[in-house]
């Protein structure tokens, strides 16, 4: 279960995670708690996956090169195939989505010749083409994303029957 | 263009942060820096836009935000930047994109990620977005994603001096 803590720590430190020695220290400060439990919470955040990391996001195409792919793969086969794509390090997200088109993934590359040998080599492993939508403008502004923490999984379903 | 220093210090934090009281001064280590100078650097890769931001990054799915979906609009292109930036200020929007057609196979230009906590509160989201942006007349399709097999950041290598060159690119 998520305590008030981990609550604080999930939603108030996406965007601005202190620059300074002691950044733990200064998150307990703020939150009136001590830097050994916001450590501690850090790590079972992490530990149970809750948390992906505490890092850097880099935007797309500012170092390196990056694109959208998408290919069409036979139900039976998505699987075998994604795990064959998550086999490449340049591949980082990588979905399943409900559309002829129902494996797509981001790929980032040092240059476009990177690129597209990586591209080349998937198609022959997998044995299917891809589609590519490489980033030509971003509109987004990113404020980080507010979680809704406190809404149970009943609420949820229960407001969604009632609507339905 | 990035400095090779800076790249080095993306590489080195970019799977995260040590979770340990002085997590610079131990980054700063493996790179032969001082912890003044790793925390100067960051501050100044958020600056010029290399760092978009750095902060926790969650988990949504573990998180009770069980519905993620890709809508993509056909927007003329006239139209396609005022759209986009409307759409963006949406505060359920999480991405906004133009990205090429592709022409009969994938007719669609605008890309916008919407994470919710059912697919029943994805659709009503949708609605509202279309009903505030207006953009009623326009094909548009929606693609929940049941099933994520990878989530991660992108990962950069150094071994290649032409990320250092291409950045921009």
């Amino acid at each position: 279960m998520l305590s008030p803590l981990h609550k604080q720590l999930l939603n108030n430190y996406q965007q601005e995670f202190p620059l300074s020695p002691r950044p733990y220290l200064e998150i307990a400060n703020h939150l009136g708690v001590t830097e050994a439990e916001v450590l501690s919470a850090f790590s079972e955040l992490a530990e149970h996956n809750f948390i992906s990391r505490i890092g850097p996001v880099i935007p797309p195409n500012h170092i390196g090169l990056s694109t959208l792919v998408a290919m069409a793969i036979p139900r039976a086969q998505l699987t075998a195939v994604a795990h064959l794509v998550n086999r490449f390090p340049e591949v980082n997200h990588n979905y399943e989505r409900e559309h002829r088109f129902n494996l797509w993934f981001v790929l980032i590359a040092t240059d476009q010749q990177h690129l597209q040998t990586v591209i080349a080599n998937i198609e022959t492993q997998t044995g299917f083409k891809t589609m590519q939508l490489p980033l030509l403008a971003d509109y987004f502004i990113n404020l980080g994303f507010q979680l809704d923490l406190d809404e149970t999984r009943q609420a949820v379903e229960q407001a969604d029957a009632v609507s339905a | 263009m990035i400095d090779p220093i800076d790249l080095q210090l993306i590489i080195a934090i970019q799977s995260g942060l040590p979770i340990v009281a002085r997590p610079y001064a131990l980054i700063a280590e493996q790179l032969a820096l001082t912890e003044n100078e790793v925390i100067a650097r960051l501050k100044q890769l958020k600056q010029q836009g290399f760092i978009k931001r750095l902060g926790v990054i969650v988990k949504h799915r573990r998180l009770g935000y069980q519905a993620n979906a890709m809508v993509v609009f056909d927007m003329p292109d006239a139209l396609v930047d005022v759209k986009g930036r409307q759409i963006s200020q949406h505060d359920f929007i999480n991405l906004c994109y133009l990205r090429p057609r592709q022409g009969e196979q994938w007719p669609y230009n605008l890309f916008c990620m919407i994470h919710g906590k059912s697919r029943a509160r994805v659709m009503q989201q949708l609605t509202q977005l279309i009903h505030s942006c207006a953009l009623q007349d326009y094909p548009y399709d929606i693609l929940f994603s049941p099933r994520c097999f990878k989530q991660r950041g992108a990962l950069y290598k150094s071994t290649q001096p032409s990320f250092i060159n291409k950045a921009h690119g």
